[in-house]
């Protein structure tokens, strides 16, 4: 059975893991390659890494730090920032990524997307389109790069970037960014039928409840999110266990899968019982030897 | 640290670097190579795959890999495991990019796009879990409930007797995993399904060990 995606999106500034609020400010996480590693095993679905000063100071993304950080990462990894060509994609590849992450390359140079997609297939090359809404309370999409919006409307540069070939499309609420408020529903449903390949939504996801919210209200069926999964511990197990005990059709494939834990109404887990607690002391469990 | 020399083959394509790192995760030598002597003196050749079947094949013929890689895997019948795209290219032919010719090794394999009968898109990307139909066949480690990642846009169809294991995806069958002698081949990505994938990758090489042995 074909299951729903819980993606981990990483942001990378100064090659250093960060939280984004509001696109603006950037809190420090950690290293990249603890943050693969944990989120793999926490059987995470996929994992997006995105460097966000890559194009805006005009380099690639750091090959080795990339190469070095995916040894752990046994699920599909996906990376952006700084992809200006053909020759940076096949680095990339070469490198540890799955597939690649395009924002502004759609922009600036369409036809080196197509050169891209015809190299690789469209299944390679994920669109990121960042999407605002604006204080007349209409969407439009942001061009980071020159922090402007641009003058195209959503469904169309939708339909521009499907046109030169994209396998998915990530729909970033800029307005949602970092602010726990929940994924923009009717962001979702208003662009979800211009979408001929899959979608994947992202932007203000606080807890699992978010997740549920988008897999009840929207016909999107993979949620992406950064902040809130590195916060809390197996935030990524813990997530999954409720969608799946709401009957959200996800894959449970993790050694701590906590399907049957209490948890709290901000969706975190409980402390168990003491008595418990005493058992496990006594209780051997061995790692699973492939 | 076991003997197995696995050679990855370098046609351009693919995220070569994650399947190397998956096998020496596992504790095998690994090369990345497309000279004749290195595949050569490698135990067990992996086809990897992320692009498309006319790059591929472009790729494979200008490196010569379609007759140094014919020589041994159907001559000296070396084990092959495509991945992907590189499962695909075993067959006759793919209709990606109008109409290309594959290297012709499965009887009978056309590589044909995905069309799922409910509105699902494609690609059929994600976690899928598997009909697994041969489970001596590299899958003896596996849970019957595992998932497995699949990226891809077209899919291969071949006789039945090859056919080790399917998947389900819009309404369609699809083909996810063939067997043709030593000739192996996965739709799905087992470098980049978590423990199920890799538990797959120990079972072929493992297999392949018993019979060197």
């Amino acid at each position: 059975m074909h299951r729903n995606r819980v993606i981990a999106t990483v942001i990378l500034k100064n090659n250093i893991v960060v939280q984004s609020i509001g696109f603006a400010k950037y809190l420090p996480v950690g290293n990249l390659k603890i943050a693969l590693e944990f989120l793999t095993l926490w059987g995470v679905d996929e994992i997006v890494v995105v460097d966000i000063d890559a194009s805006k100071s005009m380099r690639s993304i750091c090959y080795d730090l990339i190469k070095e950080s995916a040894r752990k990462c046994f699920v599909p990894l996906t990376v952006g920032g700084g992809i200006n060509c053909l020759n940076d994609a096949k680095k990339l590849g070469q490198s540890g990524a799955d597939k690649i992450l395009l924002n502004n390359l759609l922009i600036q140079n369409p036809e080196e997307v197509k050169n891209i997609v015809r190299y690789f297939g469209k299944q390679f090359v994920i669109a990121s389109i960042d999407v605002l809404l604006n204080d007349s309370g209409e969407y439009c999409v942001y061009d980071y790069f020159n922090k402007k919006p641009l003058k195209t409307s959503v469904e169309s540069h939708m339909n521009f970037v499907q046109q030169l070939g994209v396998g998915e499309m990530i729909l970033n609420a800029v307005h949602r960014d970092g602010t726990y408020s929940g994924y923009d529903i009717s962001l979702y449903n208003k662009f979800e039928p211009f979408a001929t390949v899959p979608l994947i939504a992202q932007g203000g996801a606080k807890n699992a409840n978010s997740m549920l919210e988008l897999f009840e209200k929207t016909k999107v069926k993979s949620a992406a999110a950064a902040n809130y999964f590195h916060f809390t511990e197996h935030s990524v197990n813990v997530t999954k266990s409720i969608l799946h005990n709401k009957n959200k059709n996800v894959r449970i494939e993790s050694a701590a899968d906590y399907l049957g834990a209490k948890i709290d109404s901000n969706m975190r887990l409980n402390k168990l019982e003491d008595d418990v607690l005493e058992k496990l002391l006594f209780e051997k469990i061995e790692i699973e030897k492939i | 640290m076991s003997r197995l020399k696995i050679a990855i083959v370098d046609y351009d394509l693919g995220n070569t670097y994650s399947v190397k790192n998956a096998l020496q995760y596992l504790g095998y030598k690994v090369d990345i190579c497309s000279c004749q002597k290195k595949i050569e003196k490698s135990d067990f050749i992996i086809l990897p795959g992320v692009g498309s079947f006319k790059r591929a094949m472009e790729s494979i013929q200008r490196k010569n890999l379609d007759k140094i890689l014919g020589e041994l895997v159907i001559v000296k019948k070396k084990p092959i495991l495509g991945i992907c795209v590189g499962m695909q290219v075993l067959g006759d032919f793919s209709e990606e990019d109008g109409y290309c010719e594959g290297l012709g090794w499965i009887n009978g394999a056309k590589v044909k796009k995905i069309d799922p009968i409910d509105d699902l898109t494609t690609p059929h990307v994600g976690w899928n879990s598997l009909n697994i139909k041969n489970a001596s066949i590299g899958f003896s480690k596996i849970d019957a409930s595992s998932h497995f990642y699949f990226d891809h846009s077209y899919a291969m169809n071949c006789q039945n007797s090859n056919v080790t294991s399917t998947s389900e995806y819009g309404g369609t069958k699809i083909t996810a995993s063939i067997q043709q002698e030593n000739i192996f081949g996965v739709q799905f990505h087992p470098e980049k399904s978590q423990n199920a994938g890799l538990k797959l990758l120990r079972g072929l090489l493992e297999r392949t060990e018993v019979l060197n042995a």
